[in-house]
């Protein structure tokens, strides 16, 4: 039986979104014993400002397909990735919003649990909107059983700069208590 | 320069998670690579960026070149000197490489060339996926010759291949190319990098005859010539031109002819050891599908979906690509009712599928023209409306 999982990671380029599909990713594949993950991504020349989106695929066995068809998971960071993934959702799929940022219409009603999040505003209050992207990957590792804390804070901690460390850890930390 | 204290490959243990890219980069090195002349070129930048850091750590060197042409001269000249040379490009490079590939065949010289596709002609979609250079691959310079390609469809495969390239190209001395494409190339993965004692390298043959009138065009039984290189006491010699055994150029029909003929015949006498295959789900099937690269992916998804509606498919991918596996396919012609072949490009592979079947079975190429992979469920849809 195939136990696969499919992750849609979305918003527009500068957000990290491609850095959140890596890093879970990773922690699956090297961390979560008996699973393994692949990270594929939308790869363009409008690194700022345009659409971005990765995909982060997990399963037990080995996987074929490297892509989203439908997603299990959609993790959502702009109002226009939303409109552009959102027909993508698996019926009955789970959704992460940046609760500032997209505005839910009628097509989100499929989701079984959508899971709101001021991402953007919690990491201003550490000084950078950069650390976004890490606060919602805290929000939904406290919402799902997807991957364990233990494990992300130790990737986290060899791919992201030293000197980001810290704030990311707290960005981590107030996405994943965040009720 | 073909110090041996310098040609210790570099091999970084452990368990990664990592892209296309890097891998083939690392595979490289795992190799024993020791030069890399390159001109950066989306989507396959990675591997020279990667080059570029680890090469000056291991005693390598790295150069940027003007241009490809330039780069593929760089590789050619590097293995003569005694180092494991490469280089990495996509479409646009891959052109502009064809006419030294052939001196490379011409000159058996040992190297490597990375192409990962994109989407073409010309400039086309420098940053989507494309599978559109294979017949390049195949036939893009001029004059007849055999040729080595292969197609990783993995991280894992990225690495393993790009060992397996160096492999081929110091035993049949010969230019690999490593047919990759963009979704290959930026996927990350696992990848798993074992100890240096299980990574199994074949090194060039050298001549252990005296210097004095050494023959370096003169082959052994298995139609290779020892090869010697720079600095060793033999004499070196390399010329484009049709050449005898002295490496003099010999401008007739009788020496072209001795000369194509074991060039043709040192490829064409080992395809058996040469190509490999991956089979799955073949034994009781009804239809095929031949894949290769990041299509088999999806191909193989394919076969997983198919079946579970009781579609009797398997699956063949070509690991190599080139030398093409002409008897394997003819042999499973014989047994199903049709081959679809998934191929980003508008057939090159089916129509190689279609020859090699000799009208024995039905061939369907499901193609898409770049910029996109196809899908499982689009590829078992197409086989149920085609096999009604």
């Amino acid at each position: 039986m195939s136990d696969r999982i499919e992750i849609r990671f979305a918003g527009f380029g500068g957000q990290g979104i491609a850095l959140m599909g890596r890093l879970v990713g990773e922690v699956i594949s090297l961390h979560e014993k008996g699973k393994q993950s692949v990270m594929t991504q939308s790869y363009g020349p409008e690194s700022r400002g345009g659409a971005s989106s990765c995909d982060v695929v997990i399963d037990t066995q080995v996987i074929d397909y490297p892509k989203s068809t439908e997603f299990d998971y959609f993790v959502v960071m702009s109002e226009e990735a939303y409109h552009k993934y959102v027909p993508l959702l698996k019926k009955g799929g789970i959704m992460f919003v940046e609760e500032n940022l997209v505005t839910l219409d009628d097509q989100a009603k499929k989701a079984s649990k959508i899971f709101k999040l001021p991402a953007t505003a919690i990491a201003e209050s550490l000084g950078s909107r950069l650390y976004a992207n890490i606060a919602m990957l805290g929000f939904v590792c406290a919402n799902t059983d997807l991957f364990s804390e233990e494990a992300f804070i130790q990737v986290m901690k060899a791919k992201v700069r030293a000197r980001f460390i810290e704030k990311n850890l707290t960005a981590f930390e107030k996405g994943k208590n965040h009720k | 320069m073909s110090d041996n204290k310098e040609n210790t490959p570099m091999v970084n243990t452990g368990e990664y998670f990592t892209s296309g890219n890097l891998a083939v980069a690392e595979g490289s090195l795992a190799a024993g690579c020791k030069f890399f002349g390159g001109y950066p070129i989306t989507p396959s930048s990675e591997v020279a960026e990667h080059m570029s850091i680890k090469l000056p750590q291991t005693k390598g060197h790295f150069v940027q070149f003007e241009d490809e042409i330039a780069s593929i001269a760089s590789i050619l000249g590097a293995s003569w000197g005694g180092w494991k040379s490469m280089t990495a490009t996509s479409g646009p490079g891959y052109s502009l490489m064809l006419e030294n590939i052939g001196l490379g065949i011409m000159t058996e010289t040992p190297c490597v060339i990375v192409n990962v596709q994109r989407g073409g002609p010309s400039t086309g979609l420098p940053t989507l996926v494309g599978q559109q250079d294979i017949q390049q691959a195949r036939w893009g310079s001029h004059g007849d010759y055999e040729i080595i390609a292969l197609s990783p469809n993995s991280v894992q495969e990225c690495f393993d291949l790009a060992i397996t390239a160096f492999n081929l190209a110091e035993e049949y001395r010969v230019p690999v190319t490593i047919l990759m494409d963009e979704t290959i190339g930026h996927m990350s993965e696992k990848l798993i990098i074992p100890e240096k004692e299980k990574i199994k390298i074949v090194n060039r043959k050298k001549p252990t005859n005296e210097a004095d009138g050494h023959l370096p065009y003169k082959a052994d039984e298995d139609l290779i010539p020892p090869m010697a290189v720079a600095g060793e006491g033999y004499n070196v010699i390399t010329t484009g031109l049709t050449h005898d055994e002295r490496g003099y150029p010999a401008l007739d029909a009788d020496a072209q002819k001795i000369l194509l003929t074991r060039l043709l015949d040192k490829i064409r006498k080992n395809k058996d050891k040469i190509i490999k295959l991956e089979e799955y789900m073949l034994d009781d099937s009804e239809f095929v599908i031949v894949s290769f690269g990041i299509s088999s992916r999806a191909a193989k998804g394919a076969v997983n979906l198919a079946r579970k509606k009781g579609l009797k498919v398997g699956y063949l991918r070509l690991i190599t690509v080139w030398p093409f596996p002409d008897e394997q396919i003819n042999q499973i012609a014989e047994k199903v009712k049709a081959i679809f072949i998934t191929e980003i490009n508008s057939g090159q592979v089916t129509r190689e599928v279609k020859r090699a079947v000799e009208g024995k079975t039905e061939v369907h190429g499901l193609l898409k023209l770049g910029g996109a992979i196809h899908t499982p469920a689009e590829i078992v849809e197409e086989i149920e409306r085609r096999t009604k």
